[in-house]
């Protein structure tokens, strides 16, 4: 299992540098004048551009730039924007928003997801099974901003039931926004306990089981669960992951501080050592939730074994 | 006298998109304790579902029982409440499958699934039921059954799986057992071994058997008395030695002839002609009558009774006393 | 024997793909996700069919005025008539759609079934790099490459939506690269294929008529719910003003113009991403039939 967990992290050593290369290059190697614009009105002192140039090292090829980038990194500086804030400190403050929305979303996601999907896997062909299958095809295909304004339209706006914006990122405030960033990934979790439920159902352990005679709540809550949701786990498991790096939009509508708004605005305004800082971030959460997520099916499926 | 197991005219049929399949259509047989039933037949004839339609653990749909009884002690099971077929499962009749590994829960370890039944059923703390589950898996002789009993499934042998299978089937003592195709994922050394455990506990415990099977030899060796199955009915019934000595139905006959003979080598063997009848569309009259090198104008449009041989033999055959002749 | 034969053909044996189309064909949900698609492609191909209006026509007169017989679905706050629009944004955003759609699946299946046939040192390579593009959450990494390509200024229709389908295609083509790389390998190990290398056919005709056919089924699945994806991807990047934008006219573009006036137009808004939903949701269900006729498991 080390042996396992210490290649893993050698291979994804390879896939970091990828990543995080690939997004400085886009980033820094944006056509036209990254410091246009932030003098305000007029065209900035050449002190100023010679300044800047140097400090993000623009004048040196760009694997040499991101060397070096890459080596303060390692020693635990993010560098600071052209404007002089600290990227560490910002990501700091920004990124625990983003961890909560995510959590509150997870959340969501499975308590609504499995519920419904296994209701309907176990009732194949009723009125709820096709409720069911109705509403997730109908969250599948509604983008993500689409249902953000509608529930902000309706929720906020017309009943004011909640505050359409969130001012403090406490997990009550971030329900709405939660569910809205959940909407999508509920439906697939609901649609993968349902087959994954319908396919054990007819399983020969579970014929086994009532054959032994045990009662019908113990072979569904013990036997078939049990199997049924070691693929929905592990979904539940990449989808925290995605969530981190896929909130730009919810955050955006909701007006939560998070990560995804910071880099956005970062964007935006042609802020490199932002974005840069940021995409390292959740490419890294990213791989690490992915090794996670690999290890937790070990722990979940007797049958795997990584040596 | 009633039996210890009873099914008597069993109808059931499968709802399917293409149609309805009937599966079975008047199965009857029976079985005391202390003795061993061999169900024989192809794949499809309904030896299974016959089976499963006596643990109740059909699924319904496609599965539908539409005429028939299940007598244990004389109660009929089909008629009794789900609670009372739950109690009977288990206790009353056990069951083994024929794949033990997909038949067994792949993330429980044995130890767990043998174990579970004794404390739902019989009360017992976790740690006197891990006595018994270690005792159960001694008595089938799996070895190092102490530590054996926290490993999965995967991590047995397949005939050390189906040993294991065989102890979860006896953990609650039951009186019948119903072994379906035990044998038919193993190997040939690895078969006999398991047959001749099933026998001795059998034997030992003065257990019903009925063994489900395709394979004549096994058959030869450990069954008392033997149903022939084909196309859902029924086609020959009698006591092992006679129905080896002389079939009573031309297809049970067919099915000998198939078998290759010590005493008859180097002559070619004769196989059955054609296929099975597609359930969908059972053939009118008798179902063999198309594959039948017997068969005569009548068998293609009346369906044979069951017509008594004497000692207890039955033939479901137009033919049968000169089917039994020779 | 006649009666033998009789009974083997009343069995209709059908191949995998011909099992589908009988099954697809009882479906209703297939004949309404297919009527659907139909209906969206006719408006991409002559919207002129639909309605007289001309959707550039801004009448600042009739900014927001709500829905009417005259303007069905009523005016933007620029006072484009919306119901004009939405047809004609169909087409960019099909466009769009089926562009991606094929660059993806080309891309990802072809170097998928390479792959997964020729295993090794390939594999690797080729695995890392779909790790690399799938370690990019999907819509930063797009609003990182279309920052960068947007920044050349002014650009035509054309290049708009190329920029567009370049960065969808960029960011989605691992995933059907691994649907298919799995199936590759999966293929690689059944008889038919053993059995063909040991007859000496050369690993070309393997993968062509061998492997291709009896592979191509998942991907299929995959790229026609990926389809609807991608038309709610160029809609999430037009909403977002990186994606698509004047003077193309897509849903998008006219979600987008619309989230400022919520309030007060939300006809603006809502017909737009009415038309994106029913589009995306036609695309799903027709995935949703075929992977069901296809896998027999879940009938």
């Amino acid at each position: 299992m080390g042996f396992y967990v210490l290649r893993r992290l050698l291979q994804m050593v390879p896939v970091f540098l990828g990543t995080t290369f690939l997004i400085y290059a886009l980033v820094w190697a944006v056509p036209g004048d990254p410091f246009e614009g932030k003098c305000g009105e007029r065209d900035c002192p050449a002190s100023y551009v010679s300044a800047m140039r140097d400090k993000f090292n623009l004048d040196d090829p760009l694997v040499v730039q991101y060397g070096k980038y890459l080596w303060n990194l390692v020693q635990g500086d993010f560098g600071q924007t052209s404007s002089g804030l600290l990227v560490g400190e910002r990501i700091a403050t920004a990124f625990p928003v983003t961890l909560r929305l995510a959590l509150v979303a997870l959340l969501i996601e499975a308590v609504i997801g499995i519920t419904a999907g296994v209701v309907s896997g176990l009732r194949n062909r009723g009125f709820l099974d096709s409720l069911v299958l109705v509403s997730t095809l109908f969250l599948i295909s509604i983008p993500v901003f689409v249902t953000g304004y509608v529930v902000q339209l309706v929720f906020g706006l017309q009943l004011g039931l909640i505050s359409p914006t969130v001012t403090t990122p406490t997990f009550g405030n971030l329900i709405v926004p939660g569910f809205v960033l959940a909407s999508l990934s509920m439906a697939y979790v609901a649609r993968l306990s349902r087959a994954s439920i319908s396919e054990n159902r007819r399983a020969d352990y579970v014929r086994t089981a009532l054959a032994k005679g045990l009662p019908t709540r113990r072979v569904v809550g013990v036997h078939m669960l049990r199997n049924s949701l070691i693929p929905v786990i592990t979904f539940l498991g990449t989808d925290l992951g995605a969530f981190l790096g896929g909130a730009i939009v919810t955050e955006g509508i909701f007006n939560v501080p998070g990560v995804g708004g910071l880099v956005f605005r970062s964007i935006l305004t042609k802020d490199g050592a932002m974005v840069t800082g940021v995409v390292t971030v959740l490419v890294l959460v990213y791989l690490l939730m992915t090794l996670l997520v690999d290890l937790l099916y070990a722990v979940l499926d007797p049958r795997i074994r990584y040596d | 006298m009633t039996a210890l197991l009873e099914v008597e005219d069993l109808h059931v049929e499968f709802r399917t998109r293409d149609g309805v399949a009937r599966v079975l259509n008047g199965v009857g047989y029976h079985v005391d304790a202390g003795e061993t039933l061999a169900v024989l037949g192809e794949s499809g004839s309904g030896k299974s579902v016959t089976a499963q339609t006596v643990m109740g653990i059909l699924d319904t749909p496609p599965a539908y029982v539409m005429r028939g009884a299940v007598r244990f002690h004389g109660e009929d099971l089909l008629s009794a409440t789900a609670e009372r077929r739950r109690e009977v499962r288990g206790e009353g009749i056990a069951m083994i499958f024929q794949d033990a590994l997909s038949a067994l829960n792949p993330v429980f370890t044995v130890g767990f699934q043998i174990e579970e039944q004794l404390r739902l059923r019989r009360g017992m703390s976790r740690s006197e039921a891990r006595k018994r589950a270690v005792e159960l898996l001694d008595l089938v002789r799996i070895p190092h059954a102490r530590q054996r009993v926290r490993e999965y499934p995967h991590q047995f042998s397949g005939g050390m799986r189906q040993r294991a299978m065989i102890a979860m089937s006896l953990a609650l003592d039951p009186e019948v057992l119903i072994a379906d195709e035990p044998t038919t994922a193993l190997d040939v050394t690895v078969q006999a071994q398991i047959m001749d455990l099933l026998a001795e506990i059998q034997r030992e415990r003065h257990m019903g058997l009925v063994l489900i099977t395709h394979d004549l030899g096994v058959v030869a060796e450990v069954a008392d008395r033997i149903v022939v199955m084909y196309a859902g009915r029924i086609v020959e019934q009698a006591d092992a030695v006679s129905l080896f000595r002389s079939p009573g139905h031309p297809y049970t006959e067919a099915l000998m002839k198939s078998l290759p003979r010590l005493d008859a080598k180097g002559t070619t063997l004769d196989t059955i002609k054609g296929l099975p009848p597609s359930l969908l569309r059972i053939p009118p009259g008798c179902p063999f009558h198309p594959r039948c090198p017997r068969a005569e104008a009548v068998c293609s449009v009346d369906v044979p009774p069951q017509e008594r041989l004497g000692f207890g033999r039955t033939s479901a055959c137009h033919f049968a006393e000169e089917v039994l002749n020779g | 024997m006649t009666e033998q034969i009789s009974v083997l053909a009343l069995d209709k044996p059908r191949g995998l793909f011909g099992d589908a189309w009988y099954t697809l064909r009882s479906r209703p949900l297939f004949w309404v996700s297919v009527s659907l698609i139909l209906l969206m492609v006719l408006m991409a191909l002559f919207p002129a069919l639909f309605t007289a209006k001309d959707p550039t026509l801004a009448q600042l007169s009739l900014s927001r005025q709500p829905p009417s017989a005259d303007a069905w679905f009523g005016y933007d706050n620029q006072g484009y008539d919306i119901y004009a629009r939405v047809i004609y944004g169909a087409r960019a955003s099909i466009v769009v759609g089926v562009l991606a759609t094929l660059g993806v699946v080309l891309v990802g299946a072809s170097v998928g079934i390479l792959a997964g046939f020729y295993g090794g040192w390939l594999d690797s390579v080729v695995s890392r790099i779909a790790d690399v593009f799938v370690g990019v959450p999907f819509v930063l990494g797009a609003i990182v490459i279309l920052t960068t390509l947007n920044a050349g200024g002014d650009a035509g229709p054309a290049r708009i939506v190329a920029q567009v389908v370049l960065s969808i295609a960029a960011l989605s083509w691992p995933v059907s690269m691994r649907i298919m790389r799995s199936t590759a390998i999966a293929a690689k190990q059944q008889d038919y294929v053993k059995a063909a290398r040991a007859l000496g056919a050369s690993p070309r005709r393997i993968i062509t008529k061998h492997m291709l056919p009896n592979c191509i089924a998942p991907v299929l699945v995959y790229s026609t719910i990926a389809l609807g994806a991608f038309i709610g991807a160029e809609a999430t990047l037009s909403y977002l003003g990186i994606g698509l934008r004047q003077p193309v006219v897509s849903w998008g573009v006219m979600i987008n113009s619309a989230k400022d006036y919520l309030r007060v137009a939300p006809h603006a808004l809502l017909f737009p991403a009415g038309f994106l939903t029913a589009t995306v949701l036609a695309f799903v269900m027709l995935g949703d039939a075929v992977r069901e006729a296809l896998d027999p498991k879940l009938r």
